[in-house]
């Protein structure tokens, strides 16, 4: 009976990583850790670790090294002695392809940026409110809406249908819209703001009950205020969402559209030969060789730092996701 | 539910229906949302069952029967598909729970807090790109002409391999990426499991003069069992399910590797938009959907019998 209180789908018990948290932390100021002796077996594993360490961070590091040493390589040099760690003939070359007519990627950033600001906000909006509702013990139809939601990541329509479905028969095939509507939500994301939730002691929700709040407003002004660290962590999936986006587009938008999503943009200009041309050259077209190589790499740079400036100051979000949620998503 | 029907009269549907109201409406966007993008479709699965044309419509369209799924089996295709994605959902899920906590382990063993801190932060960093990233990484490491892999063969004084054309290659590829980009994200989960360990544990290990492999062997990993078989039970319901983007931006639409790379998403996005071939590529996806229900449902089971706590529902 109480089971489907106490574990909601597909999800790692969230209240037990919190008060684990809560308990390590009183321990430690209880008591000094005893000083044990350590022997050679531990200052064995202690070496190993760092080396591991540092040699698989250095691992997941490289390629981004590589990329940026790419851009600010002269296509030359890359074409003579290939792609390397360091930048070969330092050279802006590249750069300046991008910019000098930048009305292609400046129209991608566009569409990118709009998206990402407008559907984080909205998904939020809509994804908090559902999972305050499907967090109220004293909503009668919360177990109901929570299956019927979680029902579709174990069945879904498959492609094609749903390719059918959504660009013929409800004609948005070529449209925005396809895109930024169907990245609004995810289940995943709707169980993870309800996980969340509980942290938000049970007692706020009955004293504003108490004082004869309505459900939206105890859920904007007593709720809302709470879920500051939910906002921030679904906030970031979201927004990683839209601006990771490029399958639907590849979908839906094709080359119908003049802008296209930032990423489907990169996907196009280092998967075809033309893509790659008419965005650096618009309608100047007689540009024959063209620093293909470095400017694939540049394309990268241009369309990715943004996200890496800003990821340091995410990053605790981030994790927090995995902590939460803890599905695979 | 139950707690409230014990000290009250029996209400009826619409009564309660009438007392949630607002709560009702709060959920309506995302029940909405689900309505139009994910129920609605699937009546056009039918599609499986016909001999689909735009003009006659889902409905409209002759209806063949098996046939569609037929072809499918005969031709191998079927067979061919569900073998790469099972046996690629294996590999990720074997050898990543195994990398995941053999970092976890090594995380806790570092003292330095910067050091930690940084390399952690460098770790997560290829699970928050796009995908698209990973394929301009691909090229710059595989491609023929220019790719890191091979200028470093001929430096040395090999000849460059054709790693866009030799098939049996991929699976090493395809896998050591996934475990590039997941196995920093995916640690932390066991991570945290290591710190939430009693450190009385610890120094009772100690005391009795254990080794750190016993440490390893009788402290840490049957603390991460509870965890690992979560992790598992939610890998085993999704076995049938590949990580599209991956394989796209790696592979693509290249034919000559499909015999090792071709995974059921792959080849249902193909038949779609390279083909317009939505019969046989529902006839797929509908296979896909069954079976992969069907698995979950058999997983959670198994795992309700041994522990109700860790089951999904």
């Amino acid at each position: 009976m109480h089971s489907s209180e106490t574990t909601a789908p597909g999800v790692v018990d969230v209240v037990t990583v919190v008060e684990g948290k809560k308990r390590r932390a009183k321990r430690n100021k209880q008591a000094k850790p005893r000083a044990v002796k350590l022997g050679a077996s531990d200052y064995a594993l202690r070496g190993i670790s760092y080396v591991f360490v540092s040699l698989f961070a250095v691992f997941c590091l490289l390629p981004f090294v590589m990329i940026v040493s790419a851009s600010f390589s002269a296509e030359s040099e890359i074409l003579r002695h290939g792609f390397g760690l360091f930048p070969r003939g330092f050279t802006m070359t590249a750069y300046e392809y991008i910019f000098k007519s930048p009305r292609q990627i400046l129209g991608s950033y566009a569409v990118t940026v709009t998206m990402t600001v407008l559907g984080t906000a909205i998904g939020l909006f809509v994804i908090s409110m559902t999972g305050f509702a499907l967090y109220r013990k004293d909503f009668r139809f919360r177990n109901q809406i929570s299956f019927f939601i979680y029902f579709t990541t174990l069945f879904s329509a498959g492609l094609a249908p749903t390719f059918i479905w959504v660009g013929s028969t409800l004609g948005l095939r070529g449209s925005y819209l396809a895109v930024f509507l169907q990245l609004l939500m995810t289940p995943w994301l709707i169980i993870l703001m309800k996980n969340f939730m509980r942290t938000v002691p049970y007692e706020v929700i009955e004293s504003g009950k108490v004082d004869g709040a309505g459900d939206f407003r105890i859920f904007a002004q007593l709720a809302l205020p709470m879920m500051k660290p939910a906002l921030a962590t679904v906030g970031l999936f979201l927004a990683m969402g839209y601006w990771n986006e490029w399958y639907l587009s590849s979908l839906y938008l094709g080359s119908q559209v003049e802008f296209r999503p930032l990423q489907y943009h990169l996907y196009n200009i280092i998967n075809t030969a033309n893509a790659l041309r008419n965005s650096v050259a618009g309608d100047n077209v007689t540009i024959t060789n063209l620093p293909s190589n470095t400017l694939k790499m540049a394309s990268a740079v241009v369309a990715t730092a943004p996200v890496l400036l800003m990821y340091p100051f995410v990053q605790k979000y981030f994790v927090s996701g995995i902590t939460v949620g803890a599905v695979k998503g | 539910m139950a707690g409230v029907a014990t000290t009250r009269r029996p209400r009826s549907l619409l009564k309660s229906a009438w007392d949630s109201k607002v709560l009702l409406l709060m959920c309506l966007p995302a029940v909405a949302f689900f309505v139009v993008f994910a129920y609605a479709p699937m009546p056009g699965a039918w599609i499986a069952f016909t001999n689909f044309n735009y003009r006659d419509g889902i409905f409209g369209s002759p209806f063949v029967g098996l046939r569609n799924f037929e072809f499918l089996i005969k031709s191998g295709q079927l067979w061919l598909l569900t073998r790469n994605t099972i046996l690629y959902n294996v590999a990720f899920i074997v050898l990543g729970n195994i990398l995941q906590i053999a970092l976890a382990i090594m995380l806790n063993e570092i003292r330095l807090r910067y050091f930690k801190k940084i390399s952690q932060t460098v770790m997560f960093l290829p699970y928050f790109i796009s995908v698209v990233l990973i394929g301009v990484i691909a090229f710059n490491l595989f491609n023929y002409d220019t790719g890191a892999i091979n200028s470093l063969i001929v430096a040395t004084g090999g000849d460059p391999v054709k790693i866009y054309s030799t098939a049996g290659l991929w699976p090493f590829i395809i896998v050591a990426v996934q475990m590039w980009q997941s196995t920093g994200y995916g640690s932390i989960v066991y991570f945290a499991a290591i710190m939430g360990i009693d450190k009385t544990l610890f120094e009772a290990a100690a005391i009795d003069g254990a080794s750190a492999w016993q440490r390893i062997r009788y402290v840490i990993l049957p603390s991460l069992k509870p965890t690992f078989i979560i992790l598992l039970l939610f890998s085993m319901g999704g076995i049938m399910h590949g990580n599209f983007g991956l394989f796209w931006n790696l592979v693509g639409n290249n034919a000559q590797l499909f015999a090792t790379t071709d995974i059921i998403e792959t080849a249902v996005y193909r038949m779609v938009m390279t083909q317009n071939n939505f019969t046989t590529s529902t006839a797929v996806g509908l296979y896909q959907s069954i079976f992969g229900f069907a698995l979950v449902m058999t997983a959670n089971w198994i795992v309700r019998r041994m522990n109700k706590d860790y089951a999904l529902f």
